[in-house]
Formats: structure tokens, sequence, C-alpha cells
């Protein structure tokens, strides 16, 4: 008998990922790996080199003649339909035909014997162009009378206006706040082999198997039923995978079928940086007024962003800045307007928070400039603003805050980091003048989870028992580093009580799970391990139900205990047990769905309940700032996160910790920088940077609260940790911001926009040292 | 010439390869994954800058063999000859048992998505190889050319600190069958000259540096390839037909270090690893900026030789070289000549390099009494960057009077240059910070820096004229730090 105390891999326990020892051998399998079947060819994406013209010719000669070139796709080789638009507004051509948007357009694909060969005869294309003028950014779009990519939306509560205009204090201010590239180490890649029919298998690094299949099967002009996807696992995701490989899947579908041989695409990292989209950057006016304690009353502000060339998830990133452009403040009297603009860049896409980062900072800003002008810690500022738990609760999309617990947490963060003291000391090390100089800065988050497209709040499960008593479990979500598999596992394996190990999950494919969302919002464990806990209770019925009959006991006398079922006084392993419901002819295999309950939203009032729940967290970080160079670097930070009841703290904490460092990354050191002919140069790892190791807080405290449930009924009250902890990152960029301001003694605002990198720290001291002077 | 080879040959893991049919441009990485079918290793970038491609190489030195950490991106095949690369592979016991780095790696979660995974683990291989019990610092310059994007590092830091608690390098298998393996090397490094070729595109290995003139003398228009750390780009990135390739980085007459009294002598096959005691204990303002150069795949496979060669503007070593008076010594079948380095960069893209000739070593004098010396990276990330500024500085005061200045940049023109105006204007003003303030205040008749990427025009001139002050600062007393203290 195996040790019956407990199971091996519960929930709430620190599992370590499944492919853990995948990993660190090597054996991990990503798309790339995949042994290739005799003939496989290798596809390349063909670019435009200027940022917008029509194109007027298209030579293709040398192309075609070049050493092992098997053929070359065109926008009119799309057997269906030329377009991957996620949103179906018809605006992303898989190639483009007659004009380009951005520089980095797909043009054509060169189909070869080898991903070597492709490439190289990729760049003996000769295309002309009658260029057209160009906007890069939003601001410079507006300006240019473009349009917006898809509908603004307003967010409104109370009267912003009459607040604004009646104040005792008011602020109006502009931050620019800089995109940034996913930077996934494993790039973006797609590999199809045909079948028999219409039949096409795809396998792609996706976090969006089923928005693959859609595509695909769309292009191919076929049912999406004559689409398999499948993906084992993403070399990370990020939100960079969401819609990013739809262009590659289908053109990779597509020559496959029409050459009846299997085709592989995986563009270079300067091209997969210059062809997919990024995180939005934002241009954000601001306004604000407010009483002599700080409190707001009024705030209105204008989110302006450069969406690119398509809509893409535009729509849905710039309205989530909206939701979160309160963070975890009211604003008693409210106007947010969203300017999707459409510009000459590659079209931007979902990463982590989806446009909430970009609104959080905004709130972040603002207590910033209050605390400057009146003279107080920003930390006084946010606390007289935070959400109330009775009143003070509405949010500016007219939902009710039912669950706030910030004031807690930062309470319990300030006393643990010594928040108080710490601060002090830095006021104390400033005033003596050095070419160094510290920052503190105190930042929270709350973060609604849900997709705001409320129909993307269902997932599905699919379980198998086998007669052994092992046990496959298959969901709609995408491993790409988080831990998914590990954690829905752990909920199967609470429920049937058994060893984690009893458990396999394969790969996500659209042939087990249909209908699947992306693996997005956060959402992954809440959605998929809801759907697989059902599918297992259904599983667990029918066992119930057969003990029932065959011992003649009553369904409250048997009992799933540790690899144990117990059935009145009788005892079986659960492989025993399992076995003989097999000769009894028990069907042991079952689908399991969830969809979350309570939601709605309606976009044309700006009103509703999108969120199911908040997540919180906050983070001190101390900065040093050299201000003879602006160099900087992070002398500590403590972070005290919520995840309600963990499913896995150890991989809670990963999160917590990568996506801290990801998002002081977005506000310091990573830069997206496009030439005035709108090339985008920082395209790869040399040119763009993201934090390393040495760029990691000196200090580096991470807790998660430690009394926090979620107060829904969420898969084991546990909550999303995905994007939340991201915004952490804005503690960093506050610091800076401090260590900059005691140049001028702390009497301005030093405006800092993002990122923060070292230019940006020194230009903002000499211009404060000026002002002073 | 009879005695010519026409096969690489060098030990995989634990097998022996003999290859002929090999082109100047070919990947170690493109060998690994698409021939050989070892997939662990992966591709991240194709530049060198993250890591996921790291593998071990170990060469003969001495009696011994050296193993290094590389970027298999940009390591070109041809160039392995008479080594042995390891590959994540080849870590685990032949039963399947973890390594000890790998062990410590699933107990602290140090993976994610993975798939940076085994470029880390190699890397920490190295170090606890080196190392066994780490400081977190060393930690951090191991690990600085591996990036994760999950992470945020502080699994894969406390892993690195806990491997020694999984076993000792000691039991290790590269330490308990070098001796074999040193035979073996041995055995395949027969001095000859190696030739190969996939068609048109060749690739030479010459058996010494006289036998590297007669090659150019023949090909005079050949690519000469040291550490591939920028020629592999030329490749990877810009597609670049490379052939007739000469491959130098195992020549070993040119990669000695000779030191007189008075200069230290580094041969142009030197790598960056290799002359860092040495430049460190002679100079010791080059010991925390040596690290600061590339990561450390790349510091294991670049040469000081060939960032002098190869005249980038941006490139680390020069200002420091010319700062310091250093000389540079191009070898042909004609004989040598020597000319200070500052000569050697006519313009952007332009050297004073004669066909059929190469870099043989650098010549660098040591430091003279009385002089103060520093060299300053400006980057936008601390490590593993390219310079938006470098400077050095080199200035001889005696009785409280400058009587001597070299001060030199990288990133503010066309090629590595002296502030010649404002080394003018130092010279026989006292050693005040009012002195290296006026200094600064003309550095804009020196230089007129570009914008870009990197940095501004704005930007590169304000913090190269500040880098003056800090020069003063933190060579006079000061109560207060004058830079940031990496703890």
């Amino acid at each position: 008998m195996k040790d019956t105390v407990s199971i091996h891999g519960s929930t709430g326990t620190d599992l370590h990922h499944e492919s853990a020892v995948k990993h660190v051998t090597g054996r991990a399998g990503y798309t790339d790996d995949i042994p290739e079947p005799i003939g496989t060819l290798h596809g390349y994406l063909g670019i435009s080199d200027v940022a917008h013209a029509r194109i007027t010719a298209i030579d293709l000669d040398d192309v075609r003649s070049a050493p092992g070139v098997v053929d070359v796709l065109l926008a009119d080789d799309m057997p269906g339909s030329n377009d991957v638009s996620p949103t179906h507004l018809h605006d992303e051509p898989v190639l483009a035909k007659d004009r380009v948007e951005f520089w980095g357009q797909a043009i054509f694909c060169v189909i070869a014997t080898s991903r070597d060969a492709a490439r190289r005869a990729a760049e003996l294309a000769r295309i002309s162009y009658e260029e057209l003028s160009h906007a890069l950014d939003p601001v410079a779009a507006i300006e240019a009378d473009y349009p917006h990519v898809t509908a603004p939306l307003q967010l409104k509560n109370g009267d912003a206006e009459a607040a604004l205009a009646g104040a005792e204090h008011r602020i109006t201010g502009r931050m620019t706040v800089g995109g940034q590239d996913h930077l996934y180490l494993e790039g973006h890649i797609a590999f199809a082999m045909p079948g028999e029919d219409e039949d096409v298998i795809i396998y792609s690094s996706t976090q969006n198997p089923t928005e693959v299949q859609h595509m695909v099967a769309h292009v191919l002009g076929v049912q999406s039923n004559a689409v398999v996807v499948n993906v084992r696992r993403c070399g990370g995701g990020f939100g960079g995978k969401e819609t990013q490989m739809n262009q590659f899947a289908a053109l990779a579908a597509v020559a496959a079928k029409k050459l009846n041989r299997a085709v592989k695409i995986r563009p270079d990292r300067d091209d997969d940086m210059s062809s997919t989209g990024k995180r939005h950057d934002f241009v954000v006016d601001y306004d604000v007024s407010f009483d002599g304690n700080g409190v707001i009353q009024g705030m209105q502000g204008n989110f302006m962003a450069r969406c690119g060339y398509s809509s893409d998830l535009s729509g849905p990133v710039t309205d989530r800045a909206l939701f979160h452009a309160d963070n975890a403040y009211y604003y008693p009297n409210v106007l947010l307007r969203s300017r999707p603009m459409k510009t000459n860049t590659v079209s931007n896409t979902a990463f982590r928070g989806f446009g909430g980062p970009q609104g959080v900072i905004i709130a972040e800003r603002i207590m910033e400039e209050i605390g400057y002008f009146l003279g107080k810690d920003s930390l006084e500022i946010r606390k007289a603003n935070f959400y109330g738990k009775t009143d003070r609760n509405v949010t500016p999309y007219h939902q009710t805050v039912g669950d706030c617990i910030i004031s807690e947490l930062v309470q319990e963060l300030e006393g643990s980091s010594d928040y108080a003291t710490r601060r002090q000391s830095v006021l104390d090390y400033n005033a003596r003048g050095g070419i160094i100089r510290k920052g503190i800065a105190l930042t929270p988050v709350k973060f609604g989870i849900s997709f705001t497209a409320t129909w993307y709040n269902q997932a599905g499960a699919l379980i198998h028992v086998y007669s052994d008593g092992s046990i496959h479990l298959n969901h709609g979500g995408i491993e790409m580093g988080q831990g998914l598999n590990t954690k829905v596992s752990q909920v199967v394996a609470d429920a049937f009580q058994v060893d984690v190990g009893t458990i396999k999950i394969t790969q996500t494919t659209t042939e087990k799970v249909p209908n699947t969302s992306a693996t997005a919002a956060s959402s992954g464990a809440d959605l998929n391990g809801m759907a697989a806990l059902n599918a297992a209770e259904t599983i667990k019925e029918r066992l119930v139900q057969f003990a029932v009959e065959e011992w003649g006991v009553t369904a409250g006398e048997v009992a799933f205990l540790p690899n144990t079922v117990q059935v009145g006084s009788e005892q079986f392993t659960f492989a025993e047990f399992v076995n003989k419901a097999y000769f009894a002819r028990v069907q042991m295999s079952a689908t399991g769905f969830y969809k979350t309950p309570e939601i709605h939203w309606d976009r044309d009032t700006g009103t509703g309940h999108p969120f199911y729940y908040y997540a919180y967290g906050a983070a001190v970080s101390e900065v040093s700032v050299d201000t003879l160079t602006g160099e900087n670097q992070v002398e500590r930070t403590d972070i005290l996160h919520d995840v309600g009841r963990s499913l896995n703290p150890a991989l809670d904490l990963g999160q917590v910790e990568g996506a801290f460092i990801q998002g002081m990354g977005w506000l310091t050191t990573e830069e997206l920088w496009w030439d005035d002919r709108g090339q985008l140069r920082t395209h790869a790892p040399s040119t763009y940077k993201i934090p390393l190791a040495s760029d990691r807080p000196r200090e580096f405290n991470v807790r998660l609260v430690d009394w926090s449930e979620n107060h829904k009924p969420t898969i084991k009250r546990s909550k999303a940790v995905g994007e939340p902890p991201f915004m952490l990152g804005i503690s960093v960029f506050e610091a800076l911001s401090m260590a900059v301001a005691s140049v001028a003694d702390y009497r301005e605002c030093p405006r800092l926009d993002a990122p923060a990198t070292p230019e940006r720290v020194l230009m903002a001291v000499e211009r404060l040292r000026e002002g002073t002077a | 010439m009879g005695d010519i080879r026409k096969e690489i040959r060098f030990v995989l893991n634990g097998g022996d390869v003999s290859l002929s049919d090999v082109a100047a441009s070919d990947t170690l990485l493109d060998f690994l994954r698409i021939d050989r079918r070892l997939t662990g290793t992966k591709e991240g970038c194709a530049e060198g800058d993250c890591g996921a491609c790291t593998v071990l190489v170990g060469r003969l030195v001495g009696e011994g063999i050296r193993y290094e950490t590389v970027n298999a991106c940009i390591r070109f095949l041809a160039s392995l000859d008479g080594c042995h690369v390891v590959t994540v592979e080849h870590l685990s016991g032949v039963d399947g048992q973890l390594h000890p780095v790998q062990q410590a790696m699933v107990e602290h979660h140090g993976s994610q998505c993975g798939f940076c995974t085994p470029g880390f683990v190699m890397s920490l291989y190295a170090l606890w190889m080196e190392a066994p019990n780490p400081s977190v610092c060393q930690i951090e310059t191991a690990l600085q050319g591996n990036l994760c994007r999950c992470t945020g590092y502080a699994p894969i830091i406390r892993a690195a600190l806990a491997i020694s608690e999984h076993g000792n390098p000691g039991s290790d298998w590269l330490n308990t069958e070098r001796e074999m393996m040193v035979k073996r090397l041995a055995s395949i490094n027969d001095g000859k000259r190696v030739e190969v070729a996939r068609g048109a595109d060749r690739a030479i290995i010459p058996a010494n540096a006289a036998d590297l003139a007669a090659v150019l003398a023949e090909h005079p228009k050949a690519t000469v390839v040291a550490g591939a750390t920028d020629v592999g780009l030329w490749v990877t990135k810009f597609l670049r037909d490379i052939s007739p390739a000469v491959f130098i980085g195992n020549l070993s007459d040119l990669k000695q270090i000779d030191c007189t009294d008075n200069r230290i002598r580094i041969g142009a096959g030197v790598t960056y690893s290799e002359c860092e005691d040495v430049l460190g204990e002679n100079f010791p303002h080059l010991v925390e900026f040596w690290k600061r150069i590339a990561g450390w795949q790349v510091r294991n496979m670049g040469t000081v030789g060939g960032n002098v060669a190869n005249g980038s503007p941006i490139g680390d070593t020069p200002p420091v070289l010319i700062a310091l008076g250093a000389q540079v010594t191009l070898q042909s079948r004609k004989g040598t000549r020597t000319l200070p380095i500052e000569d050697y960069f006519i313009d952007y893209g332009k050297q004073d390099r004669k066909p059929g000739e190469f870099v043989a070593w650098i010549d660098i004098p040591t430091c003279e009494q009385g002089t103060v010396h520093a060299a300053y990276k400006i980057s936008k990330r601390r490590d593993e960057d390219i310079s938006s500024v470098c400077a050095a500085f080199n200035v001889m005061v005696v009785d409280g009077r400058i009587i001597h200045a070299r001060i030199a940049f990288g990133g503010m023109a066309a090629t590595p240059k002296r502030a010649s105006n404002a080394e003018l204007r130092l010279i026989g003003k006292v050693w005040s910070e009012a002195s290296f303030v006026e200094a600064a205040r003309i550095l804009g008749e020196d230089f007129t820096p570009l914008t870009d990427w990197r940095a501004s025009a704005d930007y590169r001139l304000r913090v190269a004229q500040n880098l003056f002050r800090r020069f003063y600062l933190e060579n006079s007393d000061q109560a207060e730090p004058v830079r940031l203290i990496q703890a």
C-alpha cells in the first residue's frame, strides 16, 4: 500500500513544474525540435523596407531562380481569404498586395528546400514602391488626421468637467509611455503538415490554437474541422503569441496544401521583432483636481495609443488601459477617452497586462504629481484615494469594487519593508548632496480579472481514466512557462485524490477541446482548472454510482481517500477500483466545461461588471542613481502580492518575481526606437535590452499574502497571477523619479517618460538642475 | 603545400567527428540541431546575445584542457577543429541521473518556459567547474550572456548557490576523464593546415602565424576570423559570404601573452577572458571594465585583436588601448610593421590594414609612475550591452599639476578617437575639479556625436563631459561615493 496520509502534489503544495526535468536536460520539445518528415520545406517572408507606400512592381525572378527555391506565394495565392484580422475587420492581409503600411510588412513568402536557402532567396526580391507620407506615433497620427483602427471608448462617472473647473488644486500633464517587445526566448514558428482531403495539421508556438485553427481555415477557404492545431508548449508567450502567429501558420498551411509537403516557417529574431506586434505605446494627457489633502475630485484622461497599421487587439487593449486608469483609486468624477490611433508601424498586440499597465502608470503618475505639488510623500496621497469598502468604491465603468484589500495589504508591506524609516534615510542621504542620489517608492496594483470580451470567459477539458488507474488530462489552455499544466494537474489530483504522477497532460490540441479561448488575461488556471474539475467530478459521480450499485452502499459511504477509494468498510487502491469499474462498463471519460458567472459589459454605455474579481499587490523599491550619467540600480525591492489561496506557492512566487522584473524592464532599459523612415532599429537582443540577472534588485523580498482568499468561488479560492504583478515594476520607475527630484529639493515632479533609460534619467536631472539654477 | 588536412576533426560529447563538407559559414548551432538532431541547444537570437545556444568548448592549453562557454549560434563549425564540444545532452548520467546543476535548477524552480534553460544550465555548469561555491556576483557575471524572460532570475540564482549541495566538480565526467580527453585532442591536433569546403565556400585553418601570412598572400581578400563574435553576425544577420575564411582563433603563436617590465604583449588570438587576469594585475582600472565587455560567452570567444582589427567606433577596447598608448603590430609575408593604435583607425569602416596583412599583436605600455587611469562604459543596460559612450583616461600628475593627458572616447565619432582639444586644455593645469570641468566644456570641439538607438547626440556629449568630473572626483578624496556600488 502506498502512503495514504496525503497525495503527492495536491493543490497548495510547491510542486515542481511538470516539465522541469525536461527543461534542464534539453529534452522538452518545442515546435522547431519536432523531427521533420522527408521533403520538409521551409518558408521565409519577404518584407517591406518602407513604412508606407503603394507597391508599383514586384520582381521575383531572382527569388524564383535562387538555389533551392520551390515556390513563392503572393497575396493572390491564398485559396480562401487573404486576411488574418482577429477582429474580423479585414484590415490585416496575410500578404500585402497593393500597399504596405509599415516597415516589415510581409509581401511574399518564398518556399525552399532549407531555411537558409529560403532566407537568402527572400533577399533577392526587387520591389518598387511609390512612397507615401507616414505617421509613426499617435501624436503624429492625430496631426496627420489618421483614423482610429477601431472604435474609441469612453468611460464616464460623475461630472469631471465641473469637478475640474471648480477645483481647489488642478494639474495637467502629458506622459509618454513606451511600448515593449515580448522577447519570448522561442520566436514565432509554424509547422504545417498536409493531410488527406482538405486536412492540415499545424504545430505552432501559440497561446491561441483555436484562433490559428480559425485563421488557417479562413485563409485556406475550408471548414474549421479540416484544421488541427497542436501545441505542446511555448517558449514564452506574454501575449505575443495570442494573434501574431496567425500569419506564419496560415502561410505554412497554404504552402503545405499547395505543395503537398510539410512546410515550416521560422523568422529570424530580427524579423520576428520587426514584423510582429508589441505592447502599445501611449501618449496620455491628464487633467486632475484635488483638495488640500490630495483627495481627487475630478480626473480626465485622454489615452492616445500607437496601434500600428491594423486593429488586431488594439480595441480591447486600449479599453483595458481605461479600465485600469483608476488602478486602486476612487475617482468621484471621471472622464476617460481612448484614441486607438492608426500608425505606420507594426500592428501592436497583447502583452502581459493588455493595456492595463499603461492605465495604471497614469494613475500612479497622478499620485506622484499630487505628492510633489503638496509636498507630501506620494504614499500618503495613495492612501487618501484608495477605494473604500462600503463607499467610494465605484469604478469609472460603474462596477462596485467588492473585494478591496489594498489598504490592509499596503499597511502590511509598509511594516515588513520598514518603509517609513527607510524613506527618512533616503531623504537624509540625499540631503548630503552627493553625486549618488537615492529614491524609494511604494506603488500598489489592483487588477481586474476576466476577459472583457465576456464570451472568452469559457473553457473546456477532457479527462480519460484508463483501466489501470492512470489519468489522461487535456484542457484548452497553453503551457508557456507559467505552470498551467502543473496547476491543473494538481486540481485533478485533488479531485481524484491520486498522486499527481498518476496524471499526464499531453499537448493542447483543437481535436480534444474545441472552441477554446486564448491562454491570456491571467485566466488560464481560473478557467481551465474549473473545467478540468468539472470533468473530474463527472467521472467521480459515475464511479460513486457504480460503487453504490456494486456494493449496495449509500453514496455517502464512498470516499476518495489518498490513492484509495473507500467503499463502506472496504478499501481499494484507486487502480483496483477503476479496474473494477471498467469491467462493470462504467464510462470513465468525460468532458468538462466552465464559464465565469456574473460578468457582463456594455461597451456602448461604458458600464457593467466586466471583472469577476480583482487581484491586489504592492511593491516598495529603493534605487540609487548616478547623477553624472543617469546609470542606476535597484538596491532593494519588497513585494507583497495577493494570489488568493495559492494553488502552488512556488509557481506563484515565480510568476510574481518574473512579472516584476519584466515590468521593471519595460520602464527602464527596454526601449523601442524607430528611425525617421519608420524602421525599428531595436530589433534584437543586441539592441533591445531586457533585464539581466545583474539587474535584479540587490535585495529582493517577495511574499504572497498569506491571509487572502478569493471571495468568489474560483478554483480552490485562488486568484489569477500572470499579469497583476507586472505593474509592481512601477515602484522602480517612481523611485528613480524621486532620486531625480532630489536635485531640485523635491519641489517639482520630474515627469519622467517611460522607459527611464539612463539617458532620460540624466536629462531629467539636468533639466531640474537648470530649472533650479 | 602537400601537408594539408582536408577535414576538420573534433570530439562532440563522447564521439569523434570528422567532416570535410564544411562551408566557412556553417555554424555549430545548425550542425548540432539540424545535422545531429541535438535539439537541447536552442536558437534564441542568432547573434550571441541571449545564450540559449550556450555549449562548452574545450581546447588544449598547455598540458590540460580549458573548457569555456560559447555561443553556438555564432561559432563557426570549422573553428572547432581540435576541440571538444559539450552540449546539454551530455550532462545527465548514463542512467538518466540528473547532473548537480540540473538537480539544483529543478529543486529551486529555475525554469518556467524552459527555452533558455539549457543555456543557463551550461553557463552554470562552467561556473561550477571553476568556482564550486560561487558568490552572487560571480554568478551574475557568469550569466551576463544568458537572457531569461520568465523567471526574473531569482530562482536561477538560488539554484546556482545550491549546486554543490548535489555534487562536486571533482567527480564530474569532464574532470574524471580529462586525461583521456587530453590525449584524444592531442591526437587530432596534428599541426597541419586544414582546408575544408562546400563547393566554392571555403574555410582555411592555417598551421601557424607564418602559414597565416602565406594564406593571406594567396588570398588577400580572405575574411580573417578570430573569435567570430563580429563576423558571426555578418553571416547570421547579414547573410554575407565570408569565403574564403581564415580561422586564426586556435593558432598557438597568436595566443601568446608576453609581459616585460615596460609592456604587455597580447597576441591577436588572445580572448578577452584569457587576458583578463594579466590586464587586471597591470591595470587595476580595467578589472571592473573588463567584466562589462559583452557577456561571458562572448568574452570567451572574442579577441582584443579582433576588436581592434575590425575598427568599430563602438568597440570597448580601442579607447582604453589608445589612452594607454598601445601599439598594434601588423604582419604579412613581407614582415611586420608597428603603429600607434589611434593611427590604425582611419575612418568609419576604414583601417590601416593592407591586403595580406593581419593584426599580429598589441603592445600595451605598463603604467608610468604618477599616472591616474580610468575606463568608463556607459550603456542602456549595465551588462552585456554595447556602449553608448566609452571613455578612457590616462593623466599624469606631478606636484599637483597635470603634465600629460591621453583621453580617448568610443561612441563619439566615426572612429575611436582622442579628445585632443580637451587634453591640451588640461595640460599644465592644476589637478582640480575646475580644470576638468573646464576641459570638458570644450569637448564639443573634439566630438560631434550622432543620435541613434543607443543614445542621443546630446546625451553622448553631456555624459562624456560629466565623465571628466567623475574622473576627477573618484581620484580625489570625497566623503560620498561618486559611483554606484554593485553590492
